[in-house]
């Protein structure tokens, strides 16, 4: 060793570059052990080639059940580690099976959340152009702006206290990747309804933009739902939560309001602009509803616990289908309120039951005593 | 969106939460901090359509940069020794991310600020995006590097590897135990707001010296986020410190996570900066004087330093000893020897320092030759494939470490080592604060309150005691780290594909693996401190301490 490097050195303020070196350090270039062992190998996946989906998801939260030898390394204060499965009631005999059926990663969320985003903005810079808003028949912004604006709440309660701590909860990444997706999806659509609802304050005379906030908190036609949701953010077993919200309040309530009645009722109201944002919201909840279909029925068919799992299962359905009936029930006024009634609540509701009991069905449950009627 | 309505439509989306009255808020996750008087601090102003088509653009970047590189065909100038370390590195950031995401409602939970849980529900997908972009990018690596053993293995390799459990606690701690602790003071005071720079802004221009230009693309469109989520954490940490009660608190977690981030990050990016590159012009700054600069002057002196004023007690004499370590101590270069002696349990292939290293190093940390010269000469006299054992079995005047229980990155600096019997076992630490960390800092108790809240340290933490006594080649099979010949090794001390010099499950069969911990609670009281007394007298770079005369 010598000092010569330190004489070498170039004066600071030249500082130097690094020259590109051809390594040829490119795939093919040389034939050895594993040359061409081009795939994650550690887990099979679903096809015969794993798909973008499953390389960047699968086993990123490792399990002890899998290849994590030295456990998880730090502990809560009871000793629970890690991912715990006690988090919920239901067992699986590999929780790893379940794949998201929408295959959400980086780029289909970004992907898909901004094309609604950008089309939402257009279809109502449209309609402020085309003075749309003017077209609206009376008593149909005071429906906007009370009960659409108090949906916005419901979307918000569930991404923000359901969705968010679910996606802590579930044992695996690819449980847990499609809740956040689900949680954004909510937390989205919540924003999108009240920043519509701001921009109806600007440009529809008389339009109350706070009136949201009384209906939702005192309006007797909200409060089963807003008990519903709230109860709902109060469930500490994520698969429970996930359950009573993707699988009995979303048909029952969620349905029930945004497709039975939004997106019907406007259009005679002279009202194209919050249909196309109720949609996007509901094609979210279907694709939710997707996943949450996949899960609960890989755990109703687990050839161990499926026994085990529909009893818990429809011990929960059993529990939360009487509320979710019950707000959808004390919706019903909301039908009455519109001048002509293109649109009947029991066929509404029927519809939203007839979802409801398909799923209950697919997945090997019961529907409940006071629905079978 | 202007600014002017992104304020506007940023207070709309106030109005969205409420008071819930059917229900008592329930407690998911445990915290001993208090809130109840918390003024509400408002972080950056962030709502959701605005923020999707803006990362969308970014994305659009990142794929554009992807297949740039590809049609370039960037390999052909990539360096192979930065290119292996990558297999440890993406093996396990991944995990940190997703984990930041699983952290979110840790915080929302514990603090009732409406706009601060919007702030974190957008951090909480934007580390979806950070993990599965970075996963992708390994992808790329993989099918494009010349070398995909390793990559191949990535996240069973990462959950198996001792190197992978070192980072894991860079991940978990944000997820579990006290809800601040670890979703505020770890994940966000201390591990985004000071250690992104060096991770995703020093490593990214490391990455382009070594021909790879793609890694720093992904990068620094991951770190540009980084700034909202600094901005969510330094909100709830101005909230904590309204609380009297909470300031001995917020005091042990600055501690604690300063110190396990510096021994963590410092451990592994000191290593890629400074071992895993061919760069060694002599103006190239070497990973000291990027800390100086990221993390002494930008995070320590302006962003903590201030937060004194708020009633924050700063742990000054970490910062200090941490930079002493990194300076005075060689903390880089101990660790970066000790990844390479033990390259037989590694996913990734490490070659020797050459004389051009040397002169670099000697230049940039004068002294260095004489402490570390020899052992990577004799590291590369034993790369080369000769009837020999790995160079951890061969004579090569260094003593295998213990493992620090708390970071478990090894003790390294000997004479630092604290041994303490803990919870029935003995165990060593690499320092004072690691020490503290496990028998005070972890427990239910602190400075005679209780802190029902507090996680504990917990796991089988030390990778050696695991396989004590075991083959290191049924070890290596039993790990899955041996290429599709099913006998030749995925890890090389060297670099050299030709397959008759690669190292097979022939030349480590035979050896077996010790723990220095199993000895150590053998030991009897007498002969424990007399051998501690030793491996404290021992180094730098592993020499052991000569034997006492008469001995
Ligand atoms: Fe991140
Ligand atoms: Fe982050
Ligand atoms: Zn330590």
């Amino acid at each position: 060793m010598s000092d010569q490097t330190i004489l070498e050195e170039p004066p600071r303020k030249q500082r130097s570059v690094p020259k590109p070196v051809f390594t040829d350090a490119e795939a093919g270039a040389k034939e050895f052990p594993s040359s061409r062992s081009r795939h994650y190998n550690y887990f099979e996946p679903r096809k015969r080639r794993a798909s973008v989906y499953e390389d960047v998801t699968v086993d990123v939260q490792p399990d002890p059940e899998r290849h994590l030898t030295q456990g998880w390394v730090y502990s809560f204060a009871d000793g629970s580690r890690g991912y715990p499965q006690e988090w919920t009631a239901l067992k699986s005999t590999n929780w790893h099976l379940f794949l998201d059926p929408n295959e959400e990663w980086e780029q289909t969320i970004y992907r898909n959340n901004a094309d609604i985003v950008r089309q939402l903005r257009q279809v109502v810079a449209n309609a402020e152009a085309a003075d749309a808003f003017s077209n609206w028949k009376r008593g149909w912004a005071t429906v906007v702006a009370h009960h659409v604006g108090a949906w916005a709440h419901v979307e918000h309660g569930l991404g923000m206290h359901v969705y968010t701590p679910a996606q802590r909860d579930a044992p695996t990444n690819m449980i847990n990747n499609a809740l956040a997706v689900g949680a954004v999806h909510k937390l989205r659509f919540a924003q999108d309804i009240i920043l519509y609802n701001l921009e109806l304050s600007d440009h529809v005379d008389g339009f109350d933009g706070q009136a949201h906030k009384a209906t939702w908190q005192e309006d007797p036609i909200w409060q089963s739902t807003r008990e519903n949701v709230e109860r709902l953010t109060g469930v500490r077993d994520w698969a429970q939560a996930f359950f009573a919200t993707a699988v009995v309040f979303e048909p029952l309530v969620g349905e029930l309001f945004r497709s039975g009645f939004v997106m019907q009722a406007a259009a005679p109201q002279g009202d194209y602009v919050t249909p196309t944002l109720m949609g996007a919201g509901e094609a979210d909840a279907a694709r939710e509803q997707r996943g949450a279909r996949e899960l609960f029925r890989m755990l109703s068919n687990d050839p161990e616990y499926g026994d085990a799992n529909r009893a818990v299962m429809q011990d929960w359905l059993d529990e939360w289908t009487p509320r979710s009936t019950d707000a959808g029930h004390h919706l019903q006024p909301i039908w009455s309120q519109i001048p002509d009634k293109v649109v009947r609540f029991d066929e509404s509701r029927a519809r939203a039951h007839q979802r409801f009991a398909d799923l209950v069905e697919d997945l090997g449950l019961e529907l409940p005593k006071e629905m079978q009627a | 969106m202007s600014r002017a309505s992104i304020t506007k439509a940023h207070n709309k989306i106030q109005e969205l939460s409420w008071e819930p009255t059917f229900v008592e808020p329930v407690d998911k996750y445990p915290t001993d901090y208090t809130f109840e008087k918390a003024p509400k601090k408002d972080p950056l102003k962030q709502v959701l359509r605005s923020y999707f088509p803006m990362e969308e653009e970014k994305d659009n970047r990142v794929f554009g940069a992807m297949d740039g590189a590809i049609r370039g065909n960037m390999f052909r100038q990539v360096q192979e020794r930065w290119m292996e370390w990558q297999k440890l590195f993406l093996s396990i950031i991944p995990f940190p991310e997703i984990s930041a995401a699983r952290a979110m409602p840790l915080a929302i939970n514990a603090v009732p600020n409406p706009e601060i849980h919007n702030g974190l529900a957008i951090q909480m997908i934007d580390e979806v995006r950070h993990s599965t972009i970075q996963m992708n990018l390994k992808r790329l690596y993989m099918n494009h590097y010349i070398d995909p053993a390793g990559f191949d293995i990535s996240e069973k390799a990462f959950s198996n590897c001792y190197a992978g459990t070192i980072g894991r606690q860079f991940g978990e701690g944000f997820i579990t135990g006290d809800a601040i602790t670890a979703a505020n003071v770890y994940l966000t005071i201390v591990a985004e707001t000071a250690f992104t720079n060096v991770l995703f802004v020093a490593m990214p221009g490391e990455a382009a010296a070594n021909g790879d230009y793609l890694l720093p693309t992904v990068f620094h469109s991951v770190q540009s986020d980084e700034s909202r989520h600094i901005s969510n954490g330094y909100s709830i940490i101005l909230m904590a410190l309204a609380d009297e009660r909470n300031r001995a608190l917020l005091e042990r977690d600055l501690r604690y996570a300063w110190w396990n981030n510096h021994a963590v990050v410092d451990a592994a990016i000191g290593t890629f900066i400074e071992y895993g590159t061919k760069d060694r012009r002599p103006d190239r700054d070497s990973y000291a004087e990027m800390w100086r600069r990221w993390i002494y002057d930008d995070y320590y002196r302006s962003y903590l330093v201030p937060l004194e004023k708020y009633g924050l007690t700063i742990p000054h004499d970490l910062v200090e000893e941490a930079w002493n370590r990194i300076w005075n101590k060689g903390y880089v270069h101990e660790v970066a020897q000790f990844f390479a002696t033990g390259w037989f349990a590694n996913y990734w292939r490490i070659d020797a320092m050459d004389d051009t290293d040397f002169e670099w190093f000697e230049h940039k940390y004068p002294g260095w030759y004489d402490k570390y010269g020899k052992w990577w000469e004799r590291y590369a006299d034993l790369s080369v494939k000769n009837g020999h054992g790995p160079i951890a079995f061969e004579n090569a005047d260094y003593e295998y470490p213990h493992r620090c229980w708390t970071c478990m990155v090894p003790c390294l600096i000997r004479e630092d080592t604290v041994v303490d019997e803990v919870d029935g076992q003995v165990r060593t630490y690499c320092s004072e604060t690691c020490h503290w960390t496990d028998a005070v800092a972890f427990r239910g108790e602190y400075e005679g309150r209780p802190t029902p809240a507090m996680g504990r340290l917990s796991g089988q933490r030390e990778w050696e005691t695991r396989y004590h006594g075991r083959d290191v080649g049924e070890i290596m099979q039993e790990l899955g780290y041996v290429r599709d010949d099913g006998n030749t090794l995925v890890p090389q001390p060297h670099l050299d594909l030709d397959p008759k010099k690669m190292w097979t499950l022939d030349e480590v069969r035979g050896i077996t693996l010790n723990s220095p911990n199993v000895l150590l609670n053998e030991m009897s009281p007498q002969e424990r401190e007399a051998h501690i007394a030793h491996y404290k007298a021992g180094g730098p770079a592993g020499r052991p301490a000569p034997e006492p005369a008469g001995a």
